[in-house]
């Protein structure tokens, strides 16, 4: 027996994983990227984050106030870029908190002194887009978006997959052969075919789209776990507790599913990066989320279409290659920490 | 001048050092067995003699016909691999390429090191075949591994390792694969090979039965050091070091109480049949029956045991199974006078505690994410799910003390451990607790020992020996090993493709068997 203090197997996984400095820093570097996102209203709005405004405190990133509030002629929502609502606010006793980036994803600069898509210059830090939108705005919110796309997706078909493969492996027989049928008939279809037809058909939206990619993306998770249960469930562990007497449901939670996780858990990763690449070119082809949305895919179409506007493809080509070789060196240092190989080798005495 | 001088050999795998200054040499045409239990390192010291070891550090000097290996250029240590030292591996089936006939594999490997034709070589290929008792070898050279029988894999094996007329052949437990009657049949095959070439033998091995009637010397290593070396009779009869005496010493001796009075468990012609596919269109519609036990009745009293003794295949475990009701069987079954059949989930779930089972691997039969509580404590939950949580922990510390995991009124925070942190034995004793702890009458031990380490071997069947006297447990020993049957069994079954072929007390079938396979089997 080894000496110390007792580790549950994960925990051991986990402190292999972190042994490997490259894999745990991509992590840590992902997870900074994605909680910063999270706050992109603060970090890039063309609202104020707070305005003193002849004595009276305004919060506009929570409620905007009309024109008029601050001295201007219209009912409309303040435009905070306007050079007169910059001139009200900058007089004596007024003032107003903006944040980092004073853009927010769909803020067009009408101001700007360059034609769109315009170079960066110090008000937009890496220029516009075609329409004179903010790039590092629509970047930091397209990133947002991807993330999350790829959140979700993943988790729906890491549900569905695990569920589905649990079913099959562990009941085998004809139950497995019948779905695995089911399968082969649904992996069949043309995705792409789908997509187009469902975009024809309904208003495209990020609901639909996580809905599509994850009715095709489970089909190869089912499968790993379906491998593991059909491999653990002649386990003698799994034979120990049917002697014993164990129900079924219990058996499938206790002893098959957490030792038939690690496949998943690795695909984790992969599969995000799988999601955020399909999001990115179904949007390139204009067939992802509605127009207006920040999509690296849109951005990365408007690159193609203004070849001279340089920074537009430079910049989103650097998020997407940073945002996929980070998830893809997390999930090789997933890889590597569970590894049953590895587990053995630290077995050994 | 030796064949081969090893001095002073050290082997470290990144910082762990497996190997530890090991010296020893195997002259020309000698039996060198190298013994030890797992993790002993005598593999990876005879590997190391042709570098064949991935990412591990050789210190030290190995000497092949005067010549450094340790030195050796990429060119040299090819000329040297196969050509002069051959290696001979324990399982056939994995060391052959399974989609190559064993001719293509041995013209290969004559290939590599003499210039010969493709037809040159096969006809070396099928003179090699015949040359390792291979019947009818100008038909064999074209089969593949899996349409060969074990002991001819291993032959063939062995054809291909000598198709170079190596001077060393190593052998990393030639027979341990194969059923006892075969291991007689290669070993002496080796031994003729010997003698014929003049070829030196250098044979890893646990099994002691094995090197008293094959080598000529012996090396003991014992985690990383060689502890003793010496002629085979010397060592034998006077080991000098405590380990060496310790293996010698290791046969259980029969410690086992005599049976009580009643029938406790009784089988009258239990059958178990297999579907399996029929090949082609016809396996959509109709399955094949492939019938692992035809036939088997006993009877088994209070603190008796019934020793079910037979090779692989011969469907032992699947009549130790049939008895847990985890395959399907005809015939009768009876626990106490209940049997199986017709029972409500809730019976069946009673009658099991009654019946429990220990496997063969402590790795694989212990819930890897389970603590030991967890694990132990199983049973309880389902058996008596009105224990609280204090009792039912009490209740785990004292399985684990009866099997002598821990010391009696010791508390250790062995409860929250997880099964990796434990030896095979100490994961052994758990299973065993955790069959014990539902208070069971009779204990189905498939294959208990036969993982284990020999030192480990005689103390988990004195400890099942201790807790059948202690409980009255009625035992269903299922084994390939007549050496446990000797010392554990008050009757014995033994099976052979599904049938029995004997059955009595142990007396009687040990030392007067009547079946020819029986006979066999005692050679071992």
């Amino acid at each position: 027996m080894t000496e110390g203090a007792s580790q549950n197997p994960w925990r051991r996984a986990w402190r292999r994983f972190k042994a490997n400095r490259m894999g745990y820093r991509s992590l840590q570097a992902f997870l900074v990227l994605f909680c910063l996102s999270l706050f992109a209203e603060v970090l890039s709005n063309d609202k104020p984050l707070l305005v003193r405004y002849e004595g009276r405190w305004y919060v506009p990133i929570v409620r905007n106030h009309p024109e008029t509030t601050f001295g201007g002629d219209f009912l409309t929502p303040t435009d905070y870029l306007d050079p007169f609502i910059r001139e009200q606010l900058a007089r004596p006793g007024n003032f107003a908190v903006f944040p980092p980036n004073h853009y927010h994803h769909g803020t067009i600069n009408y101001f700007s002194r360059e034609p769109n898509p315009a170079p960066p210059s110090r008000e937009n830090w890496l220029g516009t887009d075609d329409r004179g939108r903010d790039l590092a705005a629509r970047l930091l919110y397209g990133f947002r978006l991807s993330v999350l796309f790829a959140l979700a997706v993943t988790v729906v078909c890491t549900l569905m997959g695990v569920v589905y493969g649990a079913i099959q492996g562990y009941f085998a027989g004809w139950t497995d052969i019948a779905m695995e049928r089911l399968v082969e008939i649904w992996g069949a279809m043309p995705t792409l075919y789908l997509l187009i037809i469902f975009s024809a058909f309904f208003s495209p939206s990020v609901g639909l789209l996580v809905a599509l990619i994850s009715a095709f993306g489970w089909l190869g998770i089912a499968a790993y776990v379906r491998a593991e249960f059909l491999k653990n469930r002649t386990l003698d562990y799994v034979r120990a507790a049917k002697a014993l007497g164990q129900r079924n449901r219990v058996i499938i939670f206790r002893h098959i599913l957490p030792n038939s996780l690690t496949p998943v858990i690795t695909l984790v990763p992969f599969e995000m990066a799988g999601a955020i690449g399909a999001l990115t070119s179904l949007d390139f082809l204009g067939l992802g989320v509605p127009p207006g949305t920040p999509s690296l895919g849109e951005l990365l179409a408007q690159g193609k279409n203004n070849l001279d506007a340089w920074w537009i493809s430079v910049a989103t080509f650097l998020v997407l290659v940073v945002t996929l070789v980070l998830l893809i060196l997390v999930g090789d240092a997933l890889r590597d920490a569970l590894d049953p190989r590895k587990e053995i080798a630290e077995e050994a005495p | 001048m030796n064949l081969l001088e090893v001095r002073d050999l050290s082997i470290s795998f990144g910082r762990r050092r497996v190997v530890d200054r090991v010296s020893f040499s195997v002259g020309a045409g000698e039996k060198l067995a190298l013994v030890g239990e797992s993790g002993s390192g005598k593999t990876v010291t005879a590997l190391s003699t042709l570098r064949l070891l991935e990412g591990a550090r050789l210190e030290g000097s190995v000497r092949f016909e005067g010549r450094e290996v340790l030195a050796m250029d990429p060119e040299e240590l090819h000329a040297l691999r196969g050509n002069e030292i051959a290696v001979i591996f324990q399982e056939p089936m994995t060391a052959l390429n399974p989609v190559m006939t064993i001719g293509a594999q041995i013209v290969e490997a004559i290939r590599l090191h003499r210039s010969a034709t493709l037809p040159q070589a096969r006809e070396l290929a099928i003179e090699g075949l015949r040359g390792v008792g291979v019947a009818e070898p100008e038909r064999r050279v074209d089969s593949y591994p899996h349409q060969l029988s074990g002991g001819q894999r291993q032959r063939a094996m062995i054809a291909m390792a000598l198709a170079c007329e190596p001077r060393l052949l190593i052998a990393d437990e030639p027979t341990t694969a194969l059923d006892v009657s075969i291991r007689h049949q290669i070993l002496d095959l080796l031994d003729a090979l010997r003698r014929e070439r003049n070829l030196a033998i250098l044979m890893i091995t646990h099994d002691l039965n094995l090197v008293r009637r094959f080598a000529d010397r012996v090396a003991v290593m014992e985690r990383g050091v060689l502890v003793e070396q010496g002629e085979t009779a010397r060592i034998m009869q006077a080991p000098e070091h405590p380990y060496t005496r310790k293996l010698i010493d290791s046969r259980a001796a029969r410690e086992v109480g005599e049976p009580g009075k009643g029938r406790l468990l009784e089988g009258r012609d239990v059958r178990v049949d297999f579907p399996v596919p029929r090949p082609g269109i016809q396996g959509w519609f109709s399955k094949g029956r492939f019938t692992a036990v035809q036939g088997a009745t006993f009877d088994l009293a209070p603190g008796e045991t019934l020793g079910v003794i037979g090779e692989s295949g011969s469907g032992k475990t699947s009549l130790a199974l049939a008895l847990l009701d985890l395959v399907a069987a005809t015939g009768e079954i009876k626990l106490e006078g209940q049997s199986w059949a017709g029972l409500g989930a809730a019976q069946k779930r009673d009658l099991r505690s009654r019946m429990q089972v220990v496997f063969q691997d402590p790795f694989s039969s212990l819930s890897p994410r389970l603590t030991i509580q967890q694990i132990v404590g199983e049973g309880l939950e389902i058996h008596e799910p009105s224990l609280g949580p204090e009792a039912r922990r009490a209740r785990v510390m004292r399985a684990l003390e009866d099997v002598g995991l821990i010391e009696e009124g010791r508390t250790e925070p062995l409860l929250d451990r997880y099964p990796h942190e434990f030896s095979g034995g100490q994961r052994q004793r758990i299973a065993i607790a955790r069959a014990l702890i539902v208070d069971p009458r009779v204990v189905v031990l498939d294959e208990p020992t036969s993982s284990l380490d020999v030192t480990i071997q005689k103390q988990v069947l004195q400890l099942l020996a201790q807790l059948q006297r202690r409980h009255g447990l009625a035992y269903v020993l299922v084994t390939h090993d007549i050496d446990v049957v000797r010392a554990m069994a008050h009757r014995v079954l033994v099976m052979k493709d599904g049938q029995v072929v004997e059955a009595g007390p142990v007396d009687q079938v040990l030392t007067h068997p009547r079946s020819e396979y029986t006979k066999e089997l005692m050679l071992a």
